[in-house]
């Protein structure tokens, strides 16, 4: 057990009776309702759910993106009002700016996010090191000068979880990183990503569609219901870490895995 | 033989090919149904009467380069402004869209006599068209760039909490970029036939206007040794830039190289 279990950490990011709607082509979307959850500092929490079930919605409430209809997304006990900046944020894509380095774009939050803005002409040198030894934990040493095109999508993929860390924000945001990876490369990341979190102590929320994922990252697992999403699954993972992929084939981790399949099965009928 | 090498020659050899026959079956055409001078001459014809008559094109040749390139460096300067004022703002886009429309619509060979009536005969008309005829484009180009960042890029910047400024200068601009030397190698094109047409109408020196005066001569020869000039500027400028672009955002051609 590490100290990122302690039930102990105070809440860092909650939930209270959010719904929400919004119009898309005319029409009106009801993709949350009445989602209400707590989530404890250094937590690493998976949300799992059939597609289109309004996973991606709650972390874009969470990073400020979107206005709740209805409750109160809070952090650190207070209201979400727009984005944040400590938090950090993943895509299913990497979304690699093309005409930057590895490296520079990395730095990129660096550049937006205060107190690093104002001090990242004259600090460049530090930060460009801190990068860099972010680049070398993910596995991209040698890599910090090349091109995104230059890259695979896995090392894209490498590149854009240290932009979303470079400026250690409190809340890591991820939306179904590793979602268009072959699965080795998917697996491997899983390992990166356990390291960095472990290293680092952030929250972590992570959406993703793939339950074996979720079950290996995660310390809780929500599943969420379809459209209208709400909580209908809450399952606490106490596998001792760092779990590792031959984890994967005991019968604790399968059996885990068995047991969110007929959750989802259930809410997807 | 490298790959490299071989691909090279492709590039090479089919426009070679397509130009050396061009003007093949020009020079045979008129030899063949015996074309007069005065109305088709040869182009063997057109390259002689350009060596014996070169020391008076080239000043003329230089001038309509030094207006092209006078009119598109303003053309520059004023489309990127304009291009990024309509790019960052929707309202300042709807605003100034259907002016910038009209006046790209008037044919501007129709402005060359209202210049003269403002600044006469001379540089400056002609520095002029060069600049209204390569504004637009620019303009349009880097306005699209900026206007079209995906919004899955907007919300890289926007979780960071990232201004409007900060998603101009870190996303549209340098996305831009790509639009923006797209549209200077047509650009150039048309600043160039935009300074001749004025020079056409309206000058006293550049290769437009000695065109005219050969023409007025009957001197025929002349006229297509002019085009003759005239086609290969136009055709090294557009070179010019092209390589620049090239250059300048390689990560928009990857994998076509």
């Amino acid at each position: 057990m590490t100290m990122h279990m302690n039930t102990e950490s105070p809440i860092c990011v909650e939930l209270r009776g959010v719904s929400l709607n919004y119009v898309s082509n005319g029409r009106n979307v009801h993709a949350l309702q009445d989602v209400t959850l707590a989530i404890r500092q250094g937590e690493f929490v998976a949300i799992v759910g059939p597609s289109g079930c309004g996973k991606t919605t709650i972390l874009k409430l969470v990073a400020g993106l979107l206005p709740p209809t209805q409750g109160q997304v809070l952090i650190d006990g207070a209201p979400v009002k727009g984005p944040q900046k400590n938090v950090g944020m993943a895509f299913q894509n990497p979304i690699l700016l093309p005409w930057r380095t590895a490296l520079e774009n990395v730095l990129l939050p660096l550049e937006i996010v205060q107190p690093h803005r104002q001090e990242f002409a004259r600090n460049r040198r530090k930060y460009e090191e801190q990068a860099l030894h972010l680049l070398h934990t993910v596995g991209l040493e040698g890599f910090a000068d090349k091109a995104p095109y230059e890259l695979s999508g896995g090392m894209q993929q490498r590149v854009s979880l240290c932009r979303a860390l470079i400026h250690q924000p409190e809340i890591l945001l991820l939306d179904e990183p590793f979602a268009a990876l072959d699965a080795f490369t998917r697996e491997e990341l899983w390992g990166v990503l356990q390291t960095l979190w472990q290293d680092r102590g952030c929250t972590v929320i992570l959406v993703t569609h793939d339950l074996r994922e979720a079950v290996f990252l995660a310390s809780k697992v929500y599943v969420m219901s379809k459209r209208p999403g709400r909580l209908v699954q809450e399952a606490s993972v106490d596998l001792p870490r760092p779990r590792t992929l031959e984890n994967t084939f005991e019968p604790a981790f399968v059996n885990l895995v068995h047991h969110l399949y007929t959750c989802i099965g259930e809410v997807r009928a | 033989m490298s790959d490299k090498m071989r691909k090279r020659l492709l590039d090479v050899i089919p426009p070679t090919v397509t130009i050396i026959l061009f003007f093949l079956i020009w020079e045979v055409g008129c030899l063949v149904f015996g074309v007069d001078e005065f109305v088709l001459p040869r182009p063997s014809v057109a390259v002689e009467t350009y060596f014996r008559w070169q020391s008076a094109i080239w000043p003329n040749a230089l001038q309509t380069l030094y207006t092209t390139l006078v009119g598109f460096g303003l053309a520059i300067v004023m489309g990127v402004a304009l291009g990024a004022l309509i790019g960052y703002s929707e309202l300042l886009y709807k605003a100034l869209y259907p002016l910038l429309i009209g006046f790209n619509s008037i044919p501007k060979a129709a402005l060359v006599p209202v210049f003269v009536i403002w600044f006469g005969v001379g540089t400056m008309p002609a520095i002029l068209i060069a600049f209204l005829i390569a504004f637009f484009p620019i303009a349009v180009n880097v306005g699209t760039g900026i206007a079209t960042v995906e919004p899955e890029m907007q919300d890289v910047l926007r979780s960071l909490g990232g201004s409007r400024f900060d998603m101009f200068r870190k996303i549209g601009f340098p996305r831009a970029m790509p639009y923006f030397f797209a549209s200077l190698k047509v650009a150039v094109t048309l600043s160039f036939v935009g300074s001749v047409i004025a020079e056409l109408g309206a000058s006293n020196r550049g290769i437009g206007n000695m065109m005219v005066i050969a023409s007025s001569r009957f001197e025929v020869p002349l006229v297509f040794a002019g085009l003759l000039v005239v086609a290969a500027m136009g055709v090294a400028l557009y070179a010019a830039f092209a390589l620049l672009e090239r250059r300048m955002v390689r990560w928009a051609y990857r994998g076509q190289n």
